[in-house]
């Protein structure tokens, strides 16, 4: 796929092969749409069932699961937002991906601006350097990179979280970003430089304006990524005030999962799936192609 | 003229490639000869012991069980996911697409943006056995029998995270088949048609080998995802990993090691030796799943 035209139109639609006359396509007909509802059935009713059951009483909960909330309790998602600290823990969460979307996609847009447009020796040995990274999972090196935060003091740190989070996507990053700017045409880069724009000039206000498609679908996927992340701020984060969202739900469920407070902590779930939802619906166009593009290239 | 290149080259290459240095690079290369030390707990004192922590990994039982949990889930959760994905993607598109295809690719698509942990916290209710919503749904339809301890019993214990893993996975692989499906140009199927191809052949013979890059490259993430399964062995699991290490995997084993008992050579060496075997994998699926690429 073409990354330059990533945004560009939904997909096309499929092939809608005539009508078909065999009985096996007749067939076929009637019982996709039976599978395909039962798994969308399936995919919605425990998210349906969790957002419903923060409303309810603990008791409700439990006499009536299918029902709806004979009151709506509201002060389920208090209790979650100030007892439990999912406010705090959203706000942390909020700081560090975003600090570590931003600083993922400044470092990566500049080597797959001069990996995309420069020769020069060592160009491949770098680019593969980079993108290398991809094919291991990260927790390979995960003793070591414990020590290399501690030893520059980061642990517990926003600032240590956003680093390690903006170097470690930036494997994809570059990847992707590379690809895109290879798209794009060298004779515009050329004209501007005859033109006497320096060389930054060119970088700043032609190239990466006209790449705004690329980085917005990588920024995306970026975001979606460290939202979830689990491992990573697990080992470098233990400091419970500076918990992430993922972090603080995880430590509830696990030491009080089983404790009184269900409503509670469906508020929780609620809480924290609810934004994701939100953006989801929102962009779901540009996030499945941006999340999906990556692996069609 | 070249002087102001690299030197503009060099300006933007230079933060970048620091930070990629120390964070990334750095830790990967420093496993190996932490792999070597008989380093434990926070003092700085340790010893080279040689191939002393591979060979006592070799003797773990622990870690047998727990490699052979990975490469359990390693063959059967592609497969699963990969199946029912084209099998989704394939229903989806037949015909132009089933009424609401595009809704059904929204809704199916909508675990994978959410939180793994999140996921693992939702499982954890919907397993629990007394008022959890799966036996709880199990008695409503008079199936009492089926009802389980679902992640207390060692015997369902995997299976329950395998099916969490396979509900968050299938709406990516379906969204990424789909778009491939979609680009294969109509006129295919309308000479497969003529030539008196059904629903079935034309599956089989058409769509599967035109998008097989896709599935390629679907069965290397997952081989990389397999080896990794952290976050819901550890959110979901007893204890973690159990019960009686019934759900053990190596990234688990791993992280307890190091950041439980603080053997911290001893985990450096698991890491190393998954660093081989992932190698050794992926090349592995590229090999196997190596076809002739077709141009269309």
């Amino acid at each position: 796929m073409d990354p330059a035209r990533i945004d560009a139109a939904p997909a096309p639609a499929v092939p809608d092969p005539p009508t078909g006359r065999t009985v096996g396509s007749r067939v076929l007909g009637g019982t996709s749409q039976g599978f395909v509802l039962v798994w969308g059935a399936m995919v919605l009713f425990p998210l349906l069932w969790a957002v419903l059951s923060s409303f309810k009483s603990d008791a409700d909960i439990f006499k009536s699961p299918w029902s709806l909330p004979s009151v709506w309790h509201w002060d389920n998602f208090s209790r979650a937002w100030s007892e439990s600290h999912i406010g705090t823990y959203f706000f942390n969460s909020v700081i560090v991906v975003c600090g570590g979307v931003l600083l993922t996609l400044l470092l990566s847009s500049a080597v797959a601006y001069v990996l995309a447009r420069f020769e020069f020796p060592g160009s491949r040995v770098l680019y593969y350097v980079f993108v290398g990274g991809m094919v291991f999972p990260g927790f390979m090196a995960l003793v070591p990179l414990f020590f290399v935060v501690q030893n520059l003091g980061l642990l517990n740190t926003y600032l240590g979280l956003i680093l390690v989070y903006a170097t470690h996507g930036m494997s994809f990053s570059v990847f992707f970003l590379t690809a895109f700017f290879r798209t794009q045409s060298k004779e515009l880069a050329e004209a501007a430089l005859v033109d006497g724009c320096s060389q930054w000039g060119v970088l700043f206000r032609i190239m990466l304006p006209l790449a705004r498609p690329g980085l917005v679908s990588i920024g995306i996927f970026q975001f979606l990524g460290m939202w979830n992340e689990y491992l990573l701020p697990l080992v470098l984060n233990t400091d419970e005030s500076r918990y992430l969202v993922t972090q603080g739900l995880a430590n509830i469920a696990v030491t009080q999962g089983y404790h009184s407070d269900f409503s509670g902590l469906f508020a929780g779930l609620t809480i924290s799936i609810l934004p994701v939802l939100a953006v989801y619906l929102a962009f779901h166009r540009q996030i499945s192609t941006g999340m999906t593009a990556g692996a069609l290239k | 003229m070249h002087h102001g290149k690299y030197r503009f080259v060099l300006s933007l290459l230079l933060i970048p490639l620091g930070l990629y240095a120390v964070f990334v690079v750095s830790p990967y290369v420093q496993a190996f000869p932490i792999a070597f030390t008989d380093w434990e707990g926070l003092s700085a004192d340790y010893h080279y012991i040689g191939f002393g922590n591979f060979v006592t990994l070799f003797h773990d039982s622990v870690f047998w069980v727990a490699l052979r949990h990975n490469l359990f889930l390693l063959v059967s959760l592609p497969v699963i996911i990969v199946t029912l994905s084209l099998f989704f993607s394939a229903m989806l598109n037949y015909r132009g697409g089933v009424p609401g295809a595009k809704f059904y690719k929204v809704v199916y698509f909508f675990p994978s943006v959410l939180s793994i942990a999140v996921v693992g916290v939702l499982w954890q209710f919907i397993f629990e056995p007394r008022n959890g919503l799966l036996n709880g749904f199990l008695r409503a339809i008079g199936l009492d029998g089926l009802a389980q301890l679902w992640l207390g019993d060692g015997k369902t214990a995997l299976g329950s995270i395998m099916a969490v893993v396979v509900w968050g996975g299938v709406g990516f692989y379906v969204v990424l088949f789909t778009a491939a499906m979609a680009a294969i140009p109509r006129e295919l199927y309308e000479a497969a048609l003529l030539d008196g191809a059904g629903a079935f052949q034309s599956f089989w013979r058409l769509t599967l080998p035109l998008i097989w890059n896709t599935v390629q490259v679907a069965l290397a993430f997952q081989v990389i995802g397999a080896l990794d399964l952290f976050a819901l062995v550890k959110i979901l699991s007893v204890g973690p990993g159990g019960p009686d290490d019934a759900t053990q995997v190596i990234s688990l084993y791993m992280y307890t090691n190091a950041f439980t008992y603080g053997k911290f050579g001893y985990a450096s060496a698991i890491g190393v030796t998954l660093f081989a075997i992932n190698m050794i994998l992926t090349l592995l699926t590229f090999r196997l799943t190596r076809r002739e690429r077709v141009e269309y």
